[in-house]
């Protein structure tokens, strides 16, 4: 039998497709990525807003977290890429006990974990962010290394490089099923031909069990939506991302923040959740989060909404991503269920995967997989979502 | 004291206004009443408005539609699109350079947010132009619950700034009457009918997934409309061009500069130059001439201009240099544009080298094509919403068509809800595809060979859709084909031994100016010639020395004036009557207004192209999208990721047909072109207005708890 033409294949140019095709690629793997779209970056990647944080609340996200920042925050005096990136960092503000309490919660952990953060009171927080709203402000937390940077621009430079590497991609082909014999995986299937590897990986994103199917997977990967929306630039007037947790009627959370063009770019959590594909705008959005945005910071009231979307967000049951082997099909790999993080977590998560298609697992890998393990109850809820 | 106010206009009225000061970087300068702050700036010499944030290239004036973003100022501290900003006593405007500052607030303001108004109709009508009035119309007659949104102040779309009499057919569409005098019929009409709802104003943002249109309501709030219906009668917006210089302040389209001319009554220019010979670009450079600016120009790549004959004639015969065959090489200037190079093209519409001709204009119009504004149809389609489109939204044609076009789509409609249960008759289709036509053969000029008594000289060559001179003559000696009113008119001298009687009704009612009466009966061999002129009257005078040109503008003879006739009741056309030798009576077709233009002698730079700005936005040339498309890029979406080409304020409606223009040169089918995914928001609002809020600045702000 001939030697496969492909060390690894990887399904989806996303937000973490792309990335670990340029990390396998730069160790000297032979890689191939597949995706439906006419360029890289087409599904869920375009959609992100862009925050950059390593303030969650478990060690694995911390650690990807952590790792990611530090590829895209140098990235540009590596590879000489613009990603817009900016070290504005990101501030969780509390209005309310609850909000205080769940935040101050998880301090410690973070801080153990090596995150740079501190609780400020309200009135250093508005040193900060003095168009915060000061009515009921209770305080927040400011961690100053996380930032934000251009998902678009992130995508094109892992793409671009990963070719220079030698990653070869192949855009409007869909995947149609995949190659497994003898309990092995040996390659893809696709609507133009098939394409062998020992090695495939799923980061198919938001389509990531429909994937995970074909190698006979049941993975709990299902997309929900939230809409957001980009503004005119003005010059800068604050620096972190903003997250207010605070639930109302109709939604959870919502962030924003100033990108390094200028423009706020702002987000919201439906709530309940809008499961499924659809990805068309709806009428509800804009209302929804302006008060809450306006009502936080009222200096927002004029600054005009340029454009609106909605994208997916590949949701699992507890909020942490599904990354490990199969144990069912040898060589068939996951990296899916990023729960709206992709973008944040993909380059940290595209270093773990080439580590362990290399099989040289670093110090905190086993900590980490543990988390993220496909194989895991699901039952564990997320406390910084 | 810079003072580019017209005061007076051969067509338009002129009302008097009140006058007060506002600020420009201090200076304190005059404004009037019902001016936006862009026509004020303009009204005082002013057109560079800011300074791009991206390359500190300044910026002017470019759509004044409100849709792009180029006429960014500072009012009151406050970020404003100068077009659409209404100018207020003791304004201070500012130019942006760099990024504006968001005005600061007191972060301990508290809002009321009010709902947001939500009504359900059975047809929402985006736009109250041609076609959306007459669907209207159609509608409202039979009492069907249409709310009709439209962006502006008043009612009309574009007809309100058409001077010129219209096109077509009398009995289906007004042809005859002046466009401004058809909005106001129409207007009338629609408003007798309580069925038909209309918000001005009000522009469309977008047509949501639940089917919702959300649409800015009176410049200041948010409304969201459901309707069973919705006809998308967005009208056109113009095709840019990709050439050196192209974005220097003073190059625009020819809508913009209708709208600052016609509409806000201010002369944007002392010398214009016309790039692109269609009706749009043939009729701005007639409305130019009739507000006293001087048009030293007129450049079509094509052999011939693409626009109506008459048109064209009638500029060429008022002393406009009409280049066909020629294109635009590039707009010079430092800080905005002082001339203009253009050269011969061959058979590929490549420049041929050493036709250079430089002439010296301060603003360069683009006039080279519509594309229809059709976002929300598609994206209506895609929702799953019944839509329907008229007018130039559906079909780019001439306003008679859209007018008539509005008609049958609002039967549609109506028979679509069952409350229109009759056939829609199919002559109207035909009709409709009649006024949709564009111009086809044009004739060798015929004279009738008679050279005694008075009778007119129909100049009209080409076969266009228009009848008006057929239904004016009081003895019916002028025919028009009726089932194909496409046909030339046809002059009888006599029809049962009666002739012409001089009553000058068809030289006034000709659109196209290509009518004149020959009178042999004072002096047979000087017979006396009656010239249409839409002119002020007071730029022509009995005694004065004229050079009298054939249809085509080609100098015939000098002569004196005879008489100045304006007639009560002839809509402001006025009729000048010249004498000239018998040999020469029946070729008169007008007189000259401009003097001879000569091409100024100017150092040809040498062509380059990639240097022009496709996304004038986001500042990003051709040169950056070339280089993309060579190296096998074929998604427009990955060309914004890179560039940022139409993440601009304008939505890409600009640039997007520029880069279809570049893939093409570069060899590239449009099956393969990946176009990039249009979303949401029509134009940029603030985001208290979707807070329920009020977007205007002033007084609302510090309501307390």
């Amino acid at each position: 039998m001939s030697s496969p033409e492909y060390e690894v294949i990887i399904i989806g140019a996303g937000s973490v497709g792309t990335p670990t095709a340029f990390f396998l690629a730069l160790n000297g793997y032979r890689v191939l990525v597949i995706d439906k779209n006419p360029s890289p970056g087409q599904s869920s990647n375009k959609r992100a807003i862009g925050g950059l944080r390593a303030t969650h609340s478990d060690p694995a996200k911390i650690k990807l977290g952590l790792r990611s920042l530090k590829i895209i925050s140098s990235w540009k005096e590596n590879y000489g890429d613009e990603l817009e990136w900016h070290q504005g960092g990101y501030c969780f503000v509390a209005y309310r006990e609850e909000e205080e309490k769940t935040l101050k919660e998880v301090i410690p952990l973070q801080k153990r974990q090596g995150l740079k953060i501190e609780w400020l009171e309200a009135d250093e927080l508005r040193k900060i962010l003095p168009d915060l709203n000061p009515r009921n402000l209770r305080g927040g937390t400011f961690s100053p290394e996380d930032g934000h940077a251009s998902p678009l621009l992130a995508n094109e430079a892992f793409y671009r490089q990963a070719k220079k590497v030698g990653a070869e991609f192949r855009f409007k082909e869909r995947v149609t099923g995949l190659m497994i014999s003898g309990g092995q995986i040996k390659g893809v299937k696709t609507d133009r031909g098939s394409y062998h590897a020992p090695v495939v990986i799923n980061a198919a994103g938001a389509w990531a069990a429909e994937v995970a199917k074909m190698a006979g997977m049941e993975i709990p990967v299902t997309p929900d939506s939230h809409e957001a929306a980009v503004t005119e630039p003005v010059q800068r007037f604050f620096e972190p991302m903003i997250v207010d947790l605070r639930p109302v009627k109709g939604s959870a959370n919502y962030y924003f923040y100033q990108h390094a063009t200028g423009q706020i770019i702002f987000c919201i959590t439906p709530s309940p959740s809008r499961w499924g594909f659809d990805e068309r705008e709806t009428s509800e959005f804009l209302p929804m989060v302006s008060r809450r945005m306006i009502d936080l910071m009222p200096r927002l009231k004029n600054i005009r909404v340029r454009r609106t979307w909605r994208g997916l967000y590949p949701m699992t049951p507890d909020g942490f991503p599904i990354v490990g082997w199969s144990r069912e099909v040898r060589g068939f790999l996951l990296a899916v269920g990023m729960c709206g993080q992709g973008f944040m977590l993909g380059p940290g998560v595209a270093e773990l995967l080439t580590r362990l298609v290399s099989g040289k697992p670093g110090p905190d890998d086993q900590e980490i997989l543990s988390y993220l393990s496909p194989y895991r109850s699901f039952v564990s809820e997320e406390i910084l979502k | 004291m810079i003072d580019k106010r017209l005061y007076k206009h051969p067509i338009l009225s002129v009302e008097e206004k009140p006058l007060f000061k506002f600020y420009w970087q201090d200076q304190e300068l005059v404004a009037r009443e019902g001016e936006t702050i862009a026509s004020a700036l303009f009204a005082n010499g002013i057109r560079i408005f800011n300074y791009h944030h991206k390359d500190g290239a300044p910026q002017g004036i470019f759509c004044a539609n409100g849709q792009c973003a180029q006429c960014l100022v500072l009012a009151d501290g406050m970020p404003v699109k100068s077009c659409m900003e209404l100018i207020r006593p003791g304004m201070k405007i500012q130019p942006v350079k760099g990024l504006p500052e968001l005005p600061p607030i007191d972060p301990e303001t508290s809002f009321s947010f009010q709902p947001i108004e939500e009504l359900e109709v059975q047809v929402l009508i985006i736009g109250g132009g041609p076609a959306g009035l007459t669907a209207a119309i159609e509608l409202g007659r039979l009492g069907v619950n249409c709310l009709l949104v439209d962006d502006k102040h008043r009612l009309g779309g574009k007809l309100v700034l058409q001077t010129h009499r219209f096109f077509g057919s009398i009995e289906a569409v007004y042809a005859g009457t002046r466009g401004i005098d058809i909005a106001t019929k129409l207007e009338n009409e629609v408003r007798q009918y309580p069925s038909v709802k209309i918000w001005l104003q009000s522009t469309a943002l977008a047509v949501f997934s639940d089917k919702k249109v959300g649409i800015l309501k009176e410049g200041e709030k948010y409304a969201l409309v459901k309707p069973e219906i919705i006809l998308v009668a967005s009208g056109a917006r113009e095709k840019s061009l990709a050439f050196p210089g192209n974005d220097l302040p003073g190059v625009y389209g020819a809508g913009a500069f209708q709208t600052l001319v016609n509409r806000d009554l201010v002369r944007p220019t002392e010398k214009l130059f016309i790039v692109g010979g269609g009706n749009v670009g043939l009729i701005a450079g007639y409305h130019a001439l009739q507000a006293g600016i001087q048009v030293v120009g007129l450049v079509e790549v094509m052999p011939e201009c693409g626009g109506y004959k008459v048109h064209k004639d009638k500029l060429a015969r008022l002393g406009v240099p009409i280049m066909t065959s020629h294109t635009v090489l590039r707009a010079n200037g430092k800080e905005s544009v002082e001339s203009i190079t253009v050269a011969r093209v061959d058979e590929k519409f490549q420049p041929i080298e050493g036709t250079e001709k430089t002439f010296a204009c301060d603003t360069v119009l683009i006039a080279i094509g519509l594309d229809p504004v059709n976002e929300f149809y598609l994206k209506a389609k895609e929702f799953g919403l019944s839509a329907y489109a008229a007018g130039d939204a559906e079909e780019i044609a001439e306003a008679s068509a859209a007018i008539f076009s509005g008609r049958i789509r609002g039967l549609e409609i109506a028979r679509e809800l069952g409350l229109y249960s009759g056939e829609i008759p199919s002559s109207w289709y035909e009709t409709a595809n009649i006024l949709k036509s564009k111009p086809g053969k044009t004739y060798p000029e015929y004279f009738p060979e008679k050279e005694s008594g008075v009778f007119p000289v129909i100049h009209c060559l080409q076969e266009i859709p228009c009848n008006p001179c057929s239904a004016v003559c009081p003895r019916n000696l002028i025919e028009v084909d009726k089932n194909d009113i496409r046909k030339l008119p046809v002059y009888y001298l006599e029809k049962n031994g009666k002739g012409c009687i001089g009553c000058e009704r068809c030289v006034v009612v000709c659109p196209g100016l290509a009518i004149t009466l020959v009178d042999y009966r004072k002096d047979p061999q000087f017979p006396e010639i009656t010239i249409p002129f839409e002119f002020l009257k007071e730029i022509i005078n009995p005694g004065d020395k004229v050079t009298v040109v054939d249809v085509e503008g080609n100098p015939l003879t000098e002569a004196r004036v005879n008489s100045v006739k304006s007639i009560k009741g002839n809509d402001r056309t006025i009729l000048i009557k010249v004498q000239v030798p018998k040999e020469l009576a029946k070729k008169v077709g007008g007189i000259r207004l401009q003097p001879q233009i000569e091409p100024v002698e100017t150092q040809y730079q040498g062509k380059m192209p990639d240097e022009a700005i496709i996304c004038r936005c986001e500042r990003v040339t051709a040169g950056e999208i070339r280089k993309l498309i060579r190296e096998g890029i074929r998604d427009i979406n990955e060309i914004k990721t890179i560039t940022r080409a139409g993440m601009g304020p304008c939505g890409a409606k600009t640039c997007t047909p520029l880069i279809h223009r570049l893939f093409r040169e570069e060899g590239v089918p449009e099956s393969e072109i990946i176009d990039q995914l249009k979303r949401p928001l029509f134009i940029e609002v603030p985001l208290g207005v979707f807070a329920g809020l009020n977007s205007r600045p002033a007084e609302e702000e510090k309501e307390n708890e």
